[in-house]
């Protein structure tokens, strides 16, 4: 990519997450940050990706079922009287 | 080895029974994950975690500290897996985990831009990204939904935004556990977050309906 050339809003949700990640090159880094100043529809979708993030952490799933556990531990007693 | 790291593999030698439940219970539902990349079932994948657990505690002995206690149980993890699916005859998603980039994939709909012809912006916006109601965004309901989309993924963009956001790993650990490159990672990462994203905007946000 030239590095004079803006980006577009497509070609910028590409690079969300290598913006968050801190791994954009520098001359994309800028060009991400000069268009993401002048753009609503981005600037939302970077918000609404951080958000994604914020909410997916307070995610609880997919418990240990209780006769699992009670094989391991079981398995773990053999194991440390060996 | 990092000090808790050491403390607790001298405790699982002891034979702690509190410290062994406590990582059993709290890696379940990532472990449980990444065997999914590999064996076609959720049921397989269980018994992938299981047998895991008994590697685990038949190789303690022998764990050096070379990596994490963690990174080390992921490991065995994804060698049991991966010999558990060529056990069921399957042909395992090497490029989906080693390639993923070879397919490509938008973040958004395409649609959702003008098109490239377009005579004074092409490639921005035409349906930008709709409003979502901030009160909304941490209900018990929206995290439902959160969930559903992340179990729709691909198996292997679910274990990576799980380990990403939900257990608060490294890019590093994950790449580590998952023996998968760097670029990989995030673009994996990137197409999770994408798909959860956009299934957060149809949830809260219908399409047609003003904001």
């Amino acid at each position: 990519m030239i590095d004079t050339v803006a980006l577009s809003c497509q070609e910028l949700v590409e690079l969300v997450t290598d913006y968050l990640e801190g791994a954009l090159e520098a001359g994309d880094l800028r060009r991400f940050e000069e268009h993401i100043a002048g753009c609503g529809g981005c600037t939302r979708y970077l918000e609404q990706l951080r958000a994604t993030i914020r909410i997916t952490g307070t995610i609880t799933t997919d418990d240990l079922s209780p006769e699992a556990e009670r094989t391991l531990l079981a398995a773990f007693g053999d194991w440390a009287r060996r | 080895m990092e000090q808790r790291d050491s403390e607790l593999v001298a405790a699982l030698r002891a034979g702690d029974e509190a410290a062994f439940a406590r990582i059993v219970r709290e890696w379940h539902p990532s472990l449980l994950r990444v065997a999914q990349i590999f064996v076609p079932s959720r049921a397989i994948a269980e018994e992938v975690v299981q047998e895991t657990w008994l590697r685990v505690l038949g190789a303690l002995e022998r764990f050096e500290g070379r990596s994490s206690l963690k990174t080390w149980v992921f490991r065995i993890l994804v060698n049991t897996a991966k010999t558990r699916a060529q056990r069921e005859g399957r042909v395992l998603p090497f490029s989906a985990l080693n390639d993923p980039g070879r397919i490509p994939e938008a973040a958004v709909d395409p649609d959702r831009f003008r098109p490239e012809d377009d005579e004074r912006f092409p490639g921005h916006w035409s349906s930008p990204p709709r409003e979502l109601p901030e009160e909304r965004l941490l209900a018990a309901e929206t995290r439902r939904h959160i969930a559903a989309a992340i179990d729709a993924l691909p198996a292997t963009q679910a274990a990576v935004i799980r380990l990403r956001d939900i257990d608060g790993w490294t890019a590093e650990e994950v790449r580590n556990a998952l023996d998968i490159t760097d670029v990989n990672q995030r673009v994996l990462l990137h197409r999770a977050r994408a798909k959860v994203r956009q299934a957060l905007e149809d949830y809260l946000a219908p399409e047609g309906k003003a904001s």
